[in-house]
């Protein structure tokens, strides 16, 4: 994608506007568009494109990059055969959180419906659902980790019903599912579901006040319409107002997914406790640190989470471009 | 909704209002429990106070130490100067570059406008892990002088200038999707106007499109100077010298040699959400008017 670009220089334009200028209007343009294209092409599509290079390499990442060497999908082969015990606990914990904040955008939905009602004081319940989001995640792992998650004192222990727990370091599974390829259970392991909770007080903040631009500026004559064909509250919400905001439902749906994927901040600041390994943790630990000096098969973990992720922006940028294209 | 209320008997729809008010006050004092337990807890001594007597338990006495020694051992003053010196420069560069895509892409119609916008668009979500790798050799061939640096080191790996230019890669992509939305509703005549009157396309650029976009650009300034702030990922890996990081990605140390103090911990994470804290407080109407500008199209 990154490459043809870079050749395509922009021509002349197919209407009227681009071409009707004088030429230094359009040097002009062109440098305008030229210089951000470049920064961001240099540093963002290049390096990924590097980096699905690198993961069919062997290299150290210490001696220069002409000792690497070629070796096919070795990498690849690896980390889903000797390394699985790695790959598949981190790709796990990341599918639970797909699956968690999803559940989380659903109640920051609902939350924004409840507010779109305009009771006495909407705007003071907003700004404190929306606070934890202006928090860095790493902060927010931070005052969790000091008031929530303490074994002594911390109030997820005072909810716990068992024995006390350490909710940043005890790594035994809440559940577990044995799959067949694998010689390991799967599961969710105390200290990241701790996690989790942290990680919901922010994000729902965040879904519901998108959501809530989105339900003020749905057409009330539409919902109006629904009542006087008698449907109920619940009806008119799923049959009217939510295939009503898709733009905003594309938009929620991709930020979670996105969110679920990309999440790293908030594991490397409480210094990665065994348990809570997710992708982006996985792929920086083989690049760098003491487990680093493995740039192949770190590559090769970074492709996989880019995977993970492309589908998803493809879909979102169809999406986007298509209804403006129209 | 004022129809379905009307249908509605009036004690009915009272007996819900309370509800539902209920409900929603509960989730408010929900939210607020951890900070403001932080906050309380950042003002205890941990080990003959909240150690012993747990963080729900009404503190016999309150003490700025946890401030005093987080700030020391953080180095929270130096920290904050070097975020400045990140956060600001990037601000600006973000702005700028984004709004000339933005108006190249929806002011003129050209072949390639619309391949423009997925470009930076994808680009923006990509996760930041994929890249990184090759990105630190990109920046440690790339000869940097030692007058512009302060780590001497004659390349741009290390520098604050390595991570203002990520930042600028990557944030592009938003602001450019938001700006060109944005534009696109100011109505085409203005810029034809000016066209008539000989205005050259940097001036309309910049003397007519830009001072119209103010509301835009301040959404977009309030966002991104909290996501760059709280930027915890290049901060870390690309300033490998502890004392260059900014704020946020310098918390990581105080965990590790501070762990077990908590409150400690508590006074740290408050001095440093403070000025996003601030930020939101006092520019609240930006913030949602640049998340909302973001998620609807123009």
């Amino acid at each position: 994608m990154s490459t043809d670009i870079a050749q395509a220089a922009p021509r002349k334009g197919r209407r009227r506007r681009f071409s009707q200028l004088s030429r230094r209007d359009r040097l002009v343009l062109i440098v305008m568009v030229g210089i951000p294209t470049f920064v961001h092409i240099m540093l963002v599509w290049i390096p990924a494109l590097l980096t699905a290079v690198l993961s069919f390499f062997r290299w150290d990442n210490v001696r220069p990059v002409n000792t690497a060497e070629a070796v096919g999908t070795r990498n690849y082969w690896e980390i889903f055969t000797i390394f699985d015990n790695q790959l598949f606990p981190a790709m796990f914990n990341n599918l639970l959180l797909i699956v968690w904040l999803s559940v989380c955008s659903g109640v920051g939905i609902l939350l924004a419906y409840l507010l779109d009602k305009n009771l006495k004081g909407t705007r003071v319940y907003q700004s404190i659902y929306y606070f934890p989001v202006v928090l860095s995640i790493a902060v927010v792992g931070f005052i969790w980790k000091s008031v929530m998650f303490s074994r002594e004192a911390g109030l997820l222990n005072i909810m716990w019903p068992g024995e006390p727990v350490d909710f940043i370091g005890d790594q035994s599974k809440l559940f577990e599912i044995n799959l067949p390829l694998l010689d390991f259970p799967l599961g969710l392991s105390k200290n990241f579901a701790a996690l989790l909770i942290a990680m919901a007080w922010r994000h729902i903040g965040y879904i519901m006040v998108l959501y809530l631009a989105g339900l003020k500026s749905f057409d009330p004559s539409l919902r109006e319409a629904a009542a006087i064909d008698g449907c109920g509250e619940w009806q008119a919400f799923r049959r009217v107002v939510f295939p009503g905001l898709k733009p905003i439902n594309v938009v929620v749906a991709v930020i979670t997914v996105i969110e679920a994927l990309r999440a790293y901040d908030i594991v490397a600041a409480l210094s990665e406790p065994r348990g809570t390994e997710v992708m982006g943790t996985l792929v920086t630990n083989s690049l760098m640190g003491e487990g680093g000096g493995y740039a192949g098969r770190g590559s090769a973990f970074g492709m996989v989470l880019f995977l993970m992720c492309i589908g998803f922006i493809i879909w979102y940028v169809i999406n986007n471009f298509r209804e403006r294209e129209a | 909704m004022s129809a379905g209320a009307s249908v509605q008997s009036v004690g009915d729809s009272r007996l819900k209002r309370t509800l539902l008010q209920s409900f929603l006050i509960f989730v408010a004092v929900a939210w607020l429990v951890p900070m403001a337990a932080a906050l309380l807890s950042s003002f205890r001594y941990f080990e003959r106070d909240t150690q012993v007597n747990g963080v729900f338990s009404w503190p016999k006495a309150l003490t700025l130490d946890n401030y005093r020694e987080a700030w020391r051992v953080g180095s929270i003053w130096s920290h904050f100067g070097k975020t400045l010196f990140i956060v600001l420069p990037a601000l600006l560069l973000i702005l700028l570059l984004s709004s000339m895509v933005a108006y190249a892409c929806a002011r003129y119609s050209w072949k390639f406008n619309v391949f423009f916008l997925v470009l930076f668009t994808a680009g923006n979500l990509m996760p930041q892990q994929v890249i990184f790798q090759p990105l630190f050799r990109i920046y440690k061939n790339t000869p940097w002088p030692d007058l512009l640096s302060d780590t001497d080191t004659g390349s741009l790996l290390g520098t604050k200038v390595a991570v203002i230019l990520i930042h600028v890669a990557f944030q592009t992509g938003f602001c450019t999707f938001v700006l060109s939305n944005y534009m696109k509703t100011i109505p085409k005549e203005l810029g034809e106007a000016a066209m008539m009157d000989g205005a050259s396309v940097w001036r309309q650029y910049w003397q007519i499109i830009m001072p119209l976009c103010r509301p835009a650009l301040a959404a977009l300034a309030t966002l991104e100077f909290t996501w760059l702030y709280n930027d915890f990922f290049w901060g870390s890996v690309l300033l490998n010298q502890g004392r260059e990081r900014p704020i946020t990605s310098s918390i990581a140390v105080l965990n590790g040699q501070y762990a077990s103090d908590y409150n400690l911990i508590a006074a740290a994470s408050m001095m440093i959400a403070l000025p996003t804290l601030a930020v939101y407080l006092a520019l609240q109407k930006h913030f949602i008017s640049g998340l909302t500008l973001g998620a609807n199209k123009g």
